[in-house]
């Protein structure tokens, strides 16, 4: 390391040449419609931020308008966002752990599959059924997985519950009697601290066969 | 005198019982500290440094500041002073988002002088390391040394001897909640702190100190927590800079430690090498150990372990030294010093074992004093099978070979008194049980409402229990050292016992009997001498009108005892041609008293070993000497245990006293032991290094046959 002194921080051009690359990718992939054009100022300061666009997205049977930066996770949306008329979101059972698809804390369903919703963009998420882990039950009627998780003690500080249950009950929808190997592959997306496991395999099997 | 009673009296107490926050937490409604949010609630994020080791020469906020959205940006290391490890705290930012505070982050401008750093302790202790602390000689503390016995005598008896080194790397906790709080401020005068922590009244007493309140100024509540395993005792920098982020801005600020920060700056286990050199006697007896080790917490000290560990040896030398390296500080992290002590003299204890020509089990039945882990060994190889194992190591056809192993582990949880609580009976019949301790995911909760409703007769989902919070003015100590339960369960039942005399009481007359012969069970309470009289819960407490019986407990001696012995058998299977190592099974029998709910200790025991699985073969903080950075700061590159990794296990709730003990820390001790003499038996090679990862296996086997 021979120069002494470093500089840490950003250097600025870098980062809006990185955010500018950022935008355009999802502005290319993303219906272009949805983003209200800003201004295209080459040297903003904030040029992927100030982008929004206004989305509906389908949230346990419930549409939710909501303002979007390109940018924003699914995850955000779900835990930070507030919706147009000043609502707040609120549904924080999906948790941001990893931050990179790694963990299976955020797992939500989208059409009925699994999906790291911390690596999903918001606008993305348009147009398709997003269920969350508040939104399996049936009103007061647990799912099976749910009811099975607590038979069981498959949970101890629970904070990676919500990701277990939702791809718990995503593997069920696919495969409805999995054996022990496949409830491993099938949960081998989510991430326990505690060691709570060899639980959740007894109630993905017990839940399975109530189902 | 105060008990228990007998198991067959027990209605709930000793049963399976699922927690009661169950359905909070299956239906994602559980709140924890990450997912309060507050109105006009800003997110707050800390700049840290990249650099290990460097003097801040220059701090410039003001582009952080004039970004939209951001509300506050403080310093946080002053200019003029040294940074001393990656991700040592600059500046803080609060802002609208958390992705305008993650901007904001990006524009504070640091000018930092890098220095001499060095990350690893082979680094550190070299010839002409850069020193790094300034009150020690070189980068290593005093050494610390013990002796008793007659050293040399001992070898001198001794018909075996083992030399060898044993290294244990280190490891951080990796809480999948991250350290973090919420602060809100009323009028400047009065601090709410929503916090992820273990310790809700060290936080309360740490933040009022900071910010000059008096203690009934600041409520700290904690209604779940994400995982602690011992590194989460006090607000630290974060929970003080969301405190005072609040403060400026006047509204609620949450601050959450990014993933990588919580890798480090959160806490870690300190590494462990050791080179131990130890004989027996020809009848099996450990007679002499000597052991010289260091290991690393960071820049701080605190890098003990225990050695030896659990087996009797009479004549010892032992020297162990800290080793400071440039990178964040090592706090508790479950049953500190124990797993990698036990590894290492498991180890050992093998190694002896086989130059002796014994079985590995009956060398431990001669040198383990301890005669509740006797009883486990007999059960617990039943249990695996041990006579299955094979004499010769290594031996058999086909590249998949399997071993059996076994390791020891022992640890205190005897609690001790200052936990207060209340347990309080309504006229409506309506139960609460408060107390200022915190639920961590050890199901305290639940065992509260399972004393409370045992000793009033009803069920636990009856028993309203409000923990994790100060405001109620019932203070308990933090949660640590597997203290929690027999520091908080004697209160409870005393204080339940007391709400349930002074209800006896009341009744009597109207029962026409003396409050002696009183009992309750099932929602009902009579007399014992006439089993005609009786009276429902309802009814009963419906004769309080307007007052509540409200009674404080003690904590009674007679009702907790401390030691926790615990023995795990492993089974695994080694491919000698990709070094891939499958563990199939664990058998832990774990010593644990009285266990208050049978199904939460057995999940304790299952985290346990599967954290204890976790050290054995996975997990290792990677630094670069180079760059002074840690290399694996993520859950992508820092690998924990996954469904794939998960054996069959059998924990046996192994209790042989009815007296309540601690056993959230024990079941992770004797596991890597038990895996790394598992893995020798099988394939005939010993590895020395945790983790026990497939490229160790294959260098240990290529070494072997050159």
């Amino acid at each position: 390391m021979p120069d002494k002194e470093k500089k840490q921080g950003t250097n600025i051009s870098r980062r809006n040449f990185l955010k500018g690359v950022g935008t355009g990718t999802v502005a290319a992939t993303v219906a272009p419609s949805v983003l209200i054009s800003g201004e295209k100022a080459a040297d903003a300061q904030m040029d992927a931020a100030v982008e929004r666009a206004t989305v509906t997205l389908h949230i346990n049977g419930a549409p939710y308008v909501v303002e979007v930066e390109a940018r924003t996770t699914l995850l955000t949306v779900l835990r930070d966002g507030i919706d147009t008329t000043g609502n707040t979101i609120d549904l924080t059972g999906a948790k941001l752990i990893c931050d990179r698809g790694e963990c299976g804390g955020c797992t939500v369903m989208i059409d009925g599959n699994p999906v790291y919703a911390c690596m999903m963009l918001a606008m993305d998420a348009q147009d398709k059924q997003i269920t969350t882990v508040e939104g399996l039950a049936d009103g007061d009627d647990l799912h099976p997985v749910q009811e099975a998780f607590i038979q069981h003690d498959a949970l101890m500080c629970g904070f990676c519950t919500p990701g277990f249950v939702v791809s718990s009950a995503a593997l069920l929808n696919e495969n409805a009697k999995p054996t022990l190997e496949e409830i491993k592959v099938g949960l081998s997306g989510n991430t326990c601290r505690c060691g709570t496991y060899p639980f959740i395999f007894d109630a993905v099997k017990t839940a399975s066969r109530k189902m | 005198m105060a008990s228990w009673g007998e198991a067959s009296e027990s209605r709930l107490i000793g049963k399976r019982i699922p927690r009661l926050s169950g359905r909070d937490k299956v239906t994602g409604k559980a709140k924890y500290t990450f997912d309060i949010n507050r109105p006009g609630m800003l997110y707050g994020r800390i700049l840290r440094s990249e650099i290990a080791h460097a003097n801040v020469v220059g701090l410039d906020l003001s582009e952080a500041e004039a970004l939209p959205g951001v509300e506050a940006v403080i310093p946080i290391i002053e200019v003029g002073k040294k940074i001393r490890y990656q991700g040592q705290e600059i500046a803080a930012v609060a802002a609208e988002t958390d992705d305008i505070a993650k901007d904001a982050v990006r524009l504070i401008r640091v000018d930092l002088e890098e220095l001499p750093y060095v990350v690893t302790e082979a680094d550190a202790m070299a010839e002409g390391a850069p020193q790094i602390r300034d009150d020690w000689e070189g980068n290593q503390s005093e050494p610390g040394v013990r002796e008793a016995g007659d050293l040399e005598g001992g070898f001198a008896q001794a018909a075996v001897e083992v030399e060898a080194t044993y290294h244990a790397p280190v490891q951080t906790h990796v809480c999948l909640e991250t350290h973090g709080h919420v602060a809100e401020w009323e009028d400047d005068q009065n601090l709410t702190v929503w916090a992820s922590t273990q310790a809700v009244f060290g936080t309360r007493r740490d933040l009022a100190g900071s910010f000059n309140l008096p203690a009934n100024q600041v409520r700290v509540i904690t209604e779940h927590m994400g995982g602690g395993f011992g590194s989460k005792f006090g607000p630290g920098v974060e929970g003080r800079t969301a405190a005072e982020l609040a403060r400026m801005t006047g509204r609620a600020v949450k601050l959450m430690l990014t993933r990588k920060a919580e890798h480090l700056v959160a806490g870690n286990r300190p590494s462990m090498i050791q080179h131990v050199r130890a004989g027996a006697t020809g009848d099996g007896r450990l007679i002499a150990y000597d052991m010289k080790g260091y290991g690393t917490g960071g820049i701080s000290s605190g890098a003990g372990f225990q050695a030896p560990y659990v087996y009797h040896v009479p004549n010892l030398r032992t020297e162990k030294v800290n080793v400071a390296v440039n990178v964040g500080n090592q706090r508790a992290m479950r049953a500190p010093g124990h797993p990698q002590g036990a590894f290492a003299m498991d180890s050992l204890m093998d190694e002896l074992a086989e130059k002796l020509g014994m079985n590995p089990l009956e060398f431990r039945r001669i040198n383990d004093p301890n005669e509740t882990r006797q009883a486990q060994y007999t059960l617990g190889a039943q249990e695996i099978g041990w006579h299955r194992r094979k004499s010769v190591p290594g031996s058999g056809t086909g590249v998949k070979k399997r071993g059996m192993g076994l390791g020891s582990g022992q640890w205190g949880g005897g609690g001790g008194a200052g936990t207060q609580a209340r347990v309080t009976i309504n006229s409506d019949g309506s139960v609460e049980a408060v107390t200022g301790t915190q639920d961590l995911g050890t199901g305290v909760r639940t065992a509260i409402a399972i004393i409370v409703a045992e000793e009033l007769g009803l069920n636990p989902t009856d028993i309203s229990v409000k923990v994790g919070d100060t405001a109620p003015g019932l203070p308990s100590g933090g949660s640590g050292g597997s203290q929690t339960m027999a520091s908080v369960a004697p209160v409870i039942k005393t204080a339940a016992a007391a709400a349930k005399q002074k209800l006896f009481a009341r009744i009597a007359p109207q029962l026409e009997a003396p409050v002696e012969d009183l009992r309750v069970g099932n929602h009902t309470i009579y007399v014992v001498s006439d089993r005609t009289k009786t009276i429902k819960w309802g009814q009963a407490t419906g004769l309080l009108g307007m007052e509540s019986i409200s009674e404080s407990g003690q904590w009674d001696e007679e009702l907790r005892q401390g030691g926790a012995a615990g023995t795990q058998f492993a089974e695994v299977e080694v491919d000698i041609e990709t070094g891939e190592l499958r563990v199939i099974k664990i058998v832990a029998v774990q010593d644990c008293g009285l266990a208050i709910n049978r199904l939460a200790t057995e999940s304790q025991i299952n985290g346990g070993v599967i954290m204890g699985l976790g050290q054995a073969i996975l997990e290792e903080r990677f630094m670069d000497p180079q760059t002074g950075r840690m290399l694996n700061a993520n859950l992508e590159d820092y690998k924990v245990p996954g469904t794939f990794e998960i054996p069959e296990i059998k924990s046996i709730v192994f209790d042989t006293h009815r007296k309540v003990t601690g056993v959230g820390e024990p079941p992770c001790i004797p596991t890597p032991g038990a895996i790394a003499n598992a893995v020798y038996n099988a394939i005939g090679v010993r590895v020395r290094e945790l983790p026990i990862t497939p490229d160790r296996i294959l260098n240990a086997l290529a070494e072997q046959k050159a």
